[in-house]
């Protein structure tokens, strides 16, 4: 991937960000700001390769403590937004099911 | 570029592919109507990209990646199933920060290193080292303080003159690694050292009231430091997935200082409070208690009653009891809506989670601009555990620090009931002149308890 290329990806993918979250309702600003922070999860993917590629303990050791919380980070994020877009049901669907207290 | 990095169809394909999925899951999470099925493309798009990474070319120390992911997923997917819905904000600091180290540690892996070619690389390496860095301290403390583990806002003279003192240091030593001047394995630690105490001394005097839009922030900037690894590291499902939480992130954070009617620079810079200390003793007449059965047949014969939920709510857990409460009241005859303030509790749409929890139906909950107008009909306003986003002094006062920021006009009501613990101030440090008005009547106690004890009083009418 050249630079520029690159340059380019970085543009369109900001305004795409910029677009997607700016008609959002504000009931839904806590649960998009947790898949936001799920999405950057996707650092687990580079940790994983730094460590992959890691050599001396030092660069291993980072390397594993980046691992560990990107796996934080992606799993965490998934979980907590996946429990909050839970309770987001349509009308019908709730009447049916009780809640607890 | 290192041979091994050589891109691969496969993985290129699949990077594609999560992208793709990621930014369907984004844009279906932003309606309610298909937010759900949202964070299950995401996921998806997750879960294939982590697996089509272990056929990396070049990857060796299987044995290191397999635990720490499994310590790090095992640790984050028991504290998030355990976790109170209120709660969720300080979780989604703590697991954002996360991400803000790890996007640090790639970076320190790479410097440390320092094999990595030219300048523009090393350059992408130090500004997304120092912000995953400054996030992952920022995020710890926004953590410690929604937890209630630090509760005083730590403030003294000169300390701004102190961060840009730190954050000028911290900007030459990574210009020397950048520029492959001295990137020797002191430099590199000594940067990351600063760059993380920074994140610690910038984040320690903000107020917990600035909180969401604190929390926000680094959001944003751990989607940047991803993106920008992502360049180092030559992956474009990092690039566009940090990206593009960059952007969003940073829009989200706009949204949520306007509602408060700050700047960011005002939030970052300014120690909230500081100001509210002078201007407190102000507040003339008394602060008059009520009991909860009067208060339940004020309720029980109002044509229209409008609940102002606030972070005291979450606190309490009262969501269920209010829910119920309100049930009782529209069977009798009675209007009910519910009043939501942009940055009531301690992130937006909070108090929206917390009710939708509850089983509180969309079209009784209303925004500030739908309802202010309503207030002058209402004939009870009940404020459940919620200050600042209803003190008159806002509009009023232009001493008082949160002066001109958009309040919901509760007092307008005919009467105002404030559920309240106790007799403070709210999270800003600010009295509130709201409790002194005549047509204001004080119940104290927990939430929840005071719900309860409105329920009998309505089911006793």
């Amino acid at each position: 991937m050249t630079g520029i290329v690159a340059l380019y990806i970085f543009m369109l993918a900001a305004f795409t960000g910029y677009e997607v979250i700016s008609r959002v309702p504000v009931i839904l600003h806590t649960p998009l700001m947790s898949g936001s922070n799920f999405v950057h999860g996707i650092v687990l993917v580079g940790a994983m390769v730094a460590l992959g590629s890691a050599h001396t303990p030092l660069e291993k050791t980072i390397g594993c403590l980046g691992v560990l919380l990107a796996a934080g980070n992606a799993v965490g994020g998934y979980v907590v937004t996946e429990r909050m877009l839970e309770m987001f049901k349509s009308s019908g669907a709730r009447s049916t099911q009780k809640r607890k207290p | 570029m290192p041979e091994w990095l050589a891109p691969d169809l496969a993985i290129q394909g699949s990077y594609f592919l999560t992208a793709v999925l990621f930014i369907v899951g984004l844009k279906r999470m932003s309606s309610p109507v298909s937010a759900r099925s949202g964070i299950l493309w995401a996921g998806a798009g997750m879960a294939v990209a982590t697996l089509i990474t272990f056929l990396y070319p070049g990857m060796s120390n299987y044995g290191l990646i397999l635990p720490a992911m499994f310590v790090g997923g095992a640790l984050a997917w028991w504290s998030g199933r355990r976790v109170a819905m209120t709660d969720m904000p300080q979780m989604i600091a703590l697991y954002n920060g996360m991400g803000g180290g790890a996007a640090a540690a790639i970076a320190a892996v790479e410097l440390y290193r320092g094999e990595t070619a030219s300048y523009a690389t090393t350059t992408l390496a130090v500004a997304g080292g120092i912000i995953g860095a400054i996030s992952f301290a920022g995020s710890g403390i926004a953590f410690g303080k929604l937890q209630g583990l630090i509760t005083r806002s730590i403030r003294f003279r000169g300390q701004q003159v102190l961060n840009l003192l730190l954050l000028a240091v911290t900007l030459v030593l990574g210009a020397l690694v950048a520029a492959h001047l001295n990137a020797s394995p002191a430099v590199v630690s000594s940067f990351f050292v600063l760059a993380l105490v920074l994140g610690l001394t910038m984040t320690l005097p903000i107020g917990g009231a600035d909180m969401p839009v604190v929390i926000s922030l680094y959001n944003a900037l751990t989607g940047l430091a991803v993106g920008f690894e992502g360049f180092v590291l030559n992956n474009a499902a990092m690039i566009i997935a940090g990206t593009v939480v960059g952007s969003a992130g940073t829009l989200l954070t706009q949204l949520m200082a306007r509602a408060m009617n700050r700047s960011l620079g005002n939030v970052l810079f300014s120690g909230f409070g500081d100001t509210g200390a002078a201007a407190t003793g102000e507040v003339t007449g008394s602060l008059k208690p009520i009991e909860a059965s009067d208060v339940g047949v004020m309720m029980a014969f109002a044509q229209k009653v409008i609940i102002v939920p606030g972070y005291g709510m979450a606190v309490a857990q009262a969501q269920h009891k209010i829910w119920e409460l309100a049930q009782l009241l529209i069977d009798r005859g009675v209007t009910v809506r519910f009043a939501i303030h942009p940055v009531a509790g301690r992130m937006p749409g909070h108090m929206n989670v917390l009710l939708a929890e509850a089983g509180v139906p969309y079209d009784l909950i209303s925004d500030l601009d739908e309802i202010n107008a309503e207030f002058e009909t209402a004939d009870v306003a009940l404020i459940i555990g919620a200050n600042d986003v209803v003190n008159p002094v806002a509009r009023t006062d232009k001493s008082s620090p949160i002066y001109g920021m958009p309040i919901l006009n509760a007092d307008k009501a005919k009467n105002v009931i404030v559920i309240k613990r106790g007799k403070g101030a709210g999270f800003s440090g600010i009295e509130n002149a709201l409790f002194y008005l005549d047509n204001t009547r004080m119940l104290y106690g927990d939430a929840q308890k005071a719900g309860a004890e409105l329920i009998q009083a309505i089911k006793a009418v």
